[in-house]
């Protein structure tokens, strides 16, 4: 043992333990189940094993509530990633993972190890990962009319930057494609930016992986990085709220080689090919711990491991800090007998470390040697078996019924409409996200069929006709008036941005990032938005395939934003039926399904008027939900619809503007009892814009009539260029009528521009 | 035809670039590992991009002292095609088969895009296959955080009159390059380096299959 680190009875006395993230009754439980008080590294183990990252003590009895099976449904949660069949002997495997406190204290390596832990668990499973998308939250970027925000400002410009760049730098180097995503810009995430990764990948059915452990003597062979002393204790900092001294956790950051990833990936892929490998699971959070642990207890076997053998970067590392490392591009396999040195070629090839660590062994038990000596010794089933699970206590706010119960309408109808439709999509939450997936590639290995800009991102299956449409989607606001309803909104919506895309929608895997759970409030918002997405799962048979959990998002006990994000996956059965949201031919007619209603709670239009958001978010009808999807599907798969576009922030007016091109605008006449500005921006829910050839109006109207699903035509797509031409005023490029009187008359070129660069102004702009 | 689609350790368009040559009837790619001494049977070289060992020191600095570089140069002089796109133009500016180098791009940001490019000379063996186009100027996609070219105002002035500018950015430049030069020759025409990617603009769904021309006139 280390001479400096405290012995197990220091432990105990000066309750270190606590620095490790246990209390003091788990510890209490430990030393229980042990017989005696553990040491360091020991209790080093348990701290991150028993963290809500790895264990989800706090969460485990509300995910229960997730529906997680269905008949495509190859892998569930509990493995590095879900797995779904989309035929032809083909796999889709998908997941997502938060990346939220590393990134608030080192955004650029933070979001660049988001990006590079879950490409490794995609692969883990045995696919090749073939996209990327990300979920983002920061507090807003430009400080209005108050001084006292500008630090605030200036911090999250510099995270904001930083995590898109850190993105920008793992995703490109590695040569997986950026596909999609989505920010929301909030006061609540300016302490606690949020940075969700979602990776997706393809296999055949043979090539799925496992990371059971068995059978014993098997070697276990470390590949990858050497092990350094970045990242220790990682999984516990993740569990834990932020402060004022979270920036002296800065080493508890990982840093990224996506140069070293890439590399790992062939060698990955190229070893079990050669069948050498029995099981694999990837270094994650809590390192060579957690796939060490987790693999042997699968299996129902013990491992031994000689930490003198781990490729070790630094010098002098302790059992503890070898153990806790949450060093990058890492991976545990158990070898085949026998087959030890065809992996070590391969991953000599690659110019990858591979190297045996140990074995199995017959006693379930984690025995690590170090020096020659037994450093540690733990039952298998107390560290990964005896994690206290937490019933907590839920409680509604008195401040949510009070928030619920405000007029989410309190202003008169403005009288320049076309102004206050200029301000909104300049907004960051509305503004085109071009400056971002920019800097991202989001095209190599050629098989982006829809880019990033549209509802959901499409990513050809090669070899086969099919397709795989996906999306990542949540607003927070809807949830933090009404969990639940924002818990279904979250599930229906990025549903239905996959179904607009030409999809079926196969499964889906959610990001759940609240506050701290042991506060009442915060585990009522948690408890709620489960309800609600279990529902909207069960109701649009969607099984959950895996996901992420990341509590504690709290900077000096103000929590964040309740904030769900699913990232939803659809299989395009055949190329043709790929659709996206742009307008194709001038002539074509606009069809909007779905009723809009007088909603503005939670919308982003309230937002820009109030300066906050209440009263309630859109109503949500799953049965409603779950007709517009399956008919809207059926259509586009007969081919007759042109373009189709999910209505959500900003509602009809920005999905409008969305849908046209620098080549097409519009002439809309709305007919509506509501106040204009609420027809315009009103963010009900179960709503879709097409466009569709004048010829299939009628067929079309037929179908939604017979299936109820409300369908209305309320314009024409225009010829941008044709109006300019015949001598007619450009203003009439986008012009949008309520009841035969203009209510929004612009010119779409200065329109898209306002639109298409608000961000870069924005971060450009000096404070 | 048959082409070698070179690959380091980092490349990370070379399954591209082999699925797009392939998909060229009467073309035929195989990859070649870094460390093979020889390229003797193939017809064209093609060096892809991606991110040869992380960009360590310079973008395409290691890579241009690879040990396949001895026979690209030899390649390179016998007068076989050789083709670098992206990374590959910049392994190709390290190992001084063509003149300048690449520097950060004028916005210091990474640029994923599709652009537009003006064809400035149709007598290269890679770009015949545009005499007769119409529909100009051509768009191609651009993913790349170096792709600023520049030279010496001699070079410039030889790269002129030689016709060894072959694409400029049409309309705006997104890099900052010099005189907007998107490709280059070399002095004997046979070694293009370009930033664009034609391997990813080879069907309508790609969003244009104007890089398919290359591909096909590379062929002739």
């Amino acid at each position: 043992m280390n001479s400096t680190e405290p012995d197990s009875n220091q432990i105990y006395h000066g309750q270190v333990y606590r620095q490790m993230g246990l209390s003091d009754d788990e510890y209490k439980l430990v030393v229980e189940l042990l017989g005696r008080r553990p040491n360091l590294t020991e209790t080093g183990i348990f701290g991150v094993m028993w963290s809500e990252h790895c264990s989800y003590k706090n969460s485990k009895p509300l995910l229960s509530r997730f529906p997680v099976d269905g008949p495509e449904v190859l892998q569930g949660p509990g493995e590095g990633a879900g797995v779904v069949d989309i035929g032809d002997g083909y796999a889709v495997v998908f997941k997502v993972e938060s990346h939220n406190h590393p990134s608030a204290i080192e955004p650029y390596q933070g979001a660049a190890t988001g990006v590079g832990g879950i490409l490794r668990d995609i692969f883990s499973m045995g696919a090749r990962p073939i996209a990327v998308l990300n979920s983002l939250r920061f507090g807003p970027l430009s400080s209005g009319n108050s001084d006292s925000s500008k630090s605030n400002v200036s911090r999250t410009r510099y995270l904001f930057g930083h995590v898109v760049a850190g993105i920008a730098g793992y995703g490109n180097c590695i040569g997986v494609p950026t596909v999609g995503g989505e920010v929301c810009f909030d006061e609540c995430y300016s302490g606690n930016p949020l940075v969700n990764a979602m990776g997706v990948g393809i296999l055949r059915h043979e090539q799925l992986q496992h990371g059971r452990a068995e059978g014993i003597g098997k070697s276990v062979i470390y590949v990858g990085a050497a092990t350094g002393r970045d990242g220790i204790h990682g999984a516990t900092f993740a569990s834990e709220e932020l402060n004022q001294n979270s920036d002296a956790k800065r080493p508890a950051v990982q840093v990224g080689d996506p140069f070293m990833g890439k590399l790992l990936i062939e060698a990955c892929l190229e070893v079990y090919e050669s069948g050498a490998i029995y099981s694999v699971q990837d270094m994650g959070a809590a390192g060579l711990t957690c796939s060490s642990t987790e693999m042997s207890d699968k299996g129902g076997v013990g491992m031994e491991l000689n930490l003198n053998l781990v490729p070790q970067r630094a010098e002098k590392m302790s059992a503890y800090e070898i153990m806790l490392s949450e060093s990058q591009e890492r991976m545990l396999f158990v070898a085949n007998p026998g087959r030890e040195e065809d992996i070590f070629a391969i991953c000599k090839k690659w110019d990858v470390p591979a190297v045996t660590v140990g074995h199995l062994i017959e006693e379930p038990v984690l025995r690590l040697k170090h020096h020659s000596e037994t450093v540690a010794e733990l039952p298998l089933k107390t560290v990964c078996g005896a994690t206290p699970i937490y019933q907590r206590e839920a409680k509604m706010p008195q401040e949510v019924i009070e928030r619920q119960q405000q007029s989410a309408i309190s202003w008169e109808v403005p009288e320049d409409l076309n102004s206050v439709f200029e301000q909104l999509i300049q907004t960051p939450q509305l503004a085109s996200k071009s400056w971002i997936y920019q800097q991202y590639d989001f095209m190599v290995r050629t098989n982006t069929a829809v880019c990033p800009g549209s509802d959901a991102a499409v990513v050809r299956v090669e070899g086969t006709d099919k397709a795989l449409a996906m999306s990542i989607d949540g607003n927070s606001r809807y949830v933090f008036l009404d969990p639940r309803t924002g818990g279904k909104i979250a599930v229906a919506e990025a549903a239905r941005n996959v179904v607009c895309s030409g999809a079926r929608p196969l499964a889906i895997t959610d990001g759940l990032n609240f506050g701290n759970p042991e506060k009442p409030e915060i585990f009522w918002q948690l408890e709620q938005a489960v309800s609600g997405m279990a529902e909207a799962c069960n109701i649009l048979k969607l099984p959950v395939t895996g996901g992420n959990v990341s509590l504690y998002n709290e900077t000096e006990g103000e929590a964040i934003y309740p904030t769900p994000v699913v990232g939803a996956v659809g299989l395009i059965e055949n190329n043709v039926h790929t659709t996206t949201q742009y307008f194709k031919n001038s002539g074509d007619v606009l069809l909007l399904l779905g009723e809009t209603k007088n909603e503005l709670g939670g919308s982003a239009y309230q937002q820009m008027q109030l300066g906050n958001i209440c009263g309630l978010p859109p109503e949500l009808d799953l049965n409603t939900e779950q007709t517009l999807q399956q008919t809207l599907l059926e259509i586009i798969r007969s081919g007759i619809v042109n373009s189709a576009h999910d209505l959500s922030q900003g509602g009809l007016a920005l999905v409008l503007l969305t849908s046209c091109t620098e080549n097409y605008g519009i002439a809309v006449d709305l007919k509506s009892k509501l106040r204009p500005d609420v027809v315009l921006f009103s963010e009900s829910q179960s709503r879709v814009l097409l466009s569709v050839a004048p010829e299939n109006v009628e067929l079309i109207d037929v179908v939604m009539q017979k299936k109820g699903v409300p369908c209305f035509q309320i314009g024409k797509v225009l010829s941008a260029e044709t109006s300019a031409a015949s001598g007619t005023p450009e203003v009439g490029s986008f012009e949008i009528s309520l009841n035969n009187n203009p209510v929004i008359q612009a010119d779409l070129q200065s329109l898209r521009n306002l639109w298409q660069n608000a961000i870069g102004r924005e971060m450009e702009h000096s404070l | 035809m048959r082409c070698a689609v070179l690959v380091f350790p980092g490349s990370n368009c070379d399954h591209d670039l082999y699925k797009a040559a392939n998909s060229v009837e009467g073309m035929e790619a195989e990859y070649i590992w870094y460390t093979h001494d020889t390229l003797e049977g193939f017809d064209a070289v093609l060096v892809p991009g991606g991110f040869s060992y992380g960009d360590a020191l310079r973008a395409g600095a290691l890579a241009a002292r690879a040990p396949v570089h001895k026979a690209l140069q030899c390649a390179a002089a016998s007068g076989i095609r050789i083709l670098g796109i992206c990374n590959g133009f910049q392994i190709l500016t390290e190992c001084g088969l063509l003149p300048g180098a690449l520097h950060r791009n004028s916005g210091l940001r990474f640029v994923c895009d599709s652009v537009s490019l003006e064809v400035s000379n149709t007598e290269t063996c890679f770009t015949t296959g545009y005499a007769g186009k119409t529909d100009l100027p051509i768009q191609l996609p651009i993913a790349h955080g170096e792709g600023n070219y520049t030279c010496d105002p001699e070079t410039l002035q030889k790269l002129e009159e030689n016709g060894q500018i072959v694409f400029r950015y049409s309309g705006s430049n997104p890099n900052g390059s010099l005189a907007d030069i998107a490709g280059i020759t070399n002095e004997t025409g046979n070694v293009l380096g370009m930033m664009p990617h034609p391997e990813r603009a080879m069907s309508a769904w790609m969003g244009s299959a104007d890089g398919r021309i290359i591909f096909e006139s590379l062929r002739q």
